[in-house]
């Protein structure tokens, strides 16, 4: 490659990044004029009514304002994914700590792993019946491998020697574990709240969906399909995009400034 | 910099045996038996493979002899102590904590007092040669420094002995060769006892009072070498090569 191909590189490379969702945007709204069927494909215009009024609970026609439930929804899986940590973070510390913790939890854990988190929803309602319960029983079923796994990869992931180590400087357990397994294990385990921060949030809105539900991103979105407002669903589609990438983003953020060490490291 | 006490470590008959897969045993260290004397600085040299990492371990308190034992000041050793501390080959520091904060770290879990800590930590640095560097991380500092920093974070928490698992052999030999005449100060300075555990015949014979030669396995001591020479060591005089040749006929036997 030469000097002048590589000057233009960075402006083509961004070229390219755009290129396919202009492409979609444009064609969406052809196909939309051609189609002239709002219950199939609304107009662009109409969507981004929707997006532009936030506030307004009429033009979603009595199912709540899309910030309301979006709110409800952020507060939701906020609650469920705090119950996965809680319970997670722990147990994955004991079972990379401990054989014996291992060898009691892990054959169980195999079990419930592949379990997709949705499969759950007959079981959530019998038990909890419809409700908050259901919901973060739900979320808390998705976040809680991703971040189980990941506490687990990074507990074993800690050097032998910075153990031993702290042993030698006079270090009793509670010290390794506060003071050299935790920050050790730190990145890893943010990974997994990364990951398992993103799962939960795609099982608020589709838990939301279940019968009986009357608030959040979900039930919007499945109410308008009832009410043949497509240009709601796809305006909540994109609210829910949105606050999935805006919220990895700030986990990358954290990653970025706390861990540095990780990558720098080897 | 402290008073040298009268410290003993003995190393009274010490044998292990590990399990090879299923139930075969083999023999990796066999009936060690040496005594170190207080700020002797002592190098255990083998060639790999035999045992004197798991020695220094056992040393430690990091590992357990199959029979035998290790004596310090009269106490089996059974346990890491902060008495005797360890320097790893690869430094262990903390790569989320600052020069400071490792060199801290032992003072911090002995429970020193927080406004104690800093005029400890800033001493460590100067000794070694790092004033200034205090607030960058590990992966800032060349490989050198790192072990420096690795090497007076132990001497922190005032260790009577020194264990160091071949802390120079991931450095280049420019660097090794400054950091054995710097392990020589600190050493001169700090009258530290310093089990120094290595391959190279060469850093051996530059840095020890004694050298413990230990056979392939399994390890017993092929013998322990007395080096006089006054220091600092000339590599190149022909008094240095003629103990070299002999330490190395020793290890070729």
């Amino acid at each position: 490659m030469n000097r002048s191909s590589l000057k233009h590189a960075i402006p083509w490379c961004s070229f390219l990044k755009i290129i396919l969702p202009v492409a979609i945007i444009v064609g969406w709204e052809v196909a939309a004029i051609l189609l002239n069927n709002p219950f199939i494909l609304p107009r662009l215009e109409t969507v981004f009514t929707v997006l532009l009024n936030p506030f307004s609970g009429e033009l979603t026609f009595g199912s709540g304002s899309l910030f309301d439930n979006a709110v409800i929804s952020l507060e939701r899986v906020i609650a469920g994914f705090l119950v996965a940590a809680a319970l997670a973070i722990p147990l994955g510390i004991g079972m990379g700590r401990s054989e014996l913790v291992h060898d009691l939890f892990d054959s169980l854990m195999q079990l419930l792993r592949p379990i997709p988190p949705l499969a759950w929803v007959p079981l959530a309602l019998a038990w909890f019946k419809i409700g908050i319960v259901s919901i973060i029983f739900i979320i808390g079923m998705g976040a809680f491998f991703p971040l189980l796994l990941n506490t687990l990869d990074g507990v074993k992931g800690v050097k032998k020697t910075w153990i031993e180590a702290a042993q030698i400087l006079g270090a009793k357990e509670r010290q390794i574990l506060s003071r050299v397994i935790l920050p050790g294990a730190a990145p890893t385990i943010w990974t997994g709240l990364r990951v398992g921060f993103g799962i939960a949030w795609m099982c608020v809105v589709a838990a939301e969906m279940m019968p009986g539900t009357n608030s959040g991103l979900g039930y919007l979105i499945i109410s308008s399909y009832n009410f043949g407002q497509v240009p709601v669903i796809i305006a909540g589609m994109i609210i829910i995009g949105i606050i999935g990438i805006g919220c990895d983003y700030l986990f990358k953020v954290v990653d970025r400034h706390s861990f540095a060490w990780r990558e720098l490291e080897r | 910099m402290e008073g040298a006490g009268t410290m003993t470590l003995k190393i009274d008959h010490l044998s292990k045996l590990f399990v090879k897969g299923g139930r075969e045993q083999a023999t990796s260290l066999s009936d060690i038996n040496f005594e170190v004397g207080d700020s002797e600085f002592i190098c255990l040299l083998g060639p790999s493979g035999c045992g004197k990492t798991t020695l220094l371990r056992i040393i430690a308190g990091l590992d357990y002899p199959t029979s035998g034992s290790v004596l310090m000041d009269g106490t089996v050793v059974d346990r890491p102590n902060p008495k005797l501390g360890m320097i790893f080959q690869d430094y262990s520091l903390y790569p989320w904590r600052t020069v400071n904060e490792n060199i801290a770290f032992g003072l911090e879990l002995q429970g020193v007092k927080k406004a104690d800590i800093p005029p400890v930590v800033e001493k460590y640095l100067a000794l070694a040669g790092l004033s200034g560097f205090g607030n960058s991380y590990p992966y800032e500092l060349s490989g050198g420094m790192r072990q420096r920093v690795a090497v007076v974070r132990a001497l922190a928490v005032e260790p009577s002995v020194l264990l160091m698992d071949e802390p120079f052999g991931a450095l280049d030999a420019q660097t090794r060769n400054k950091l054995q005449h710097d392990i020589i100060d600190i050493w001169v300075k700090t009258r530290k006892t310093i089990i120094f555990v290595t391959h190279s015949v060469d850093e051996a014979v530059f840095l020890a009072d004694r050298i413990v030669v230990l056979s392939p396995r399994p390890g017993h001591i092929r013998e322990i070498v007395t080096i006089e020479q006054p220091r600092p060591r000339d590599r190149t005089s022909v008094e240095f090569a003629k103990v070299r040749r002999f330490v190395l006929d020793l290890i070729n036997q």
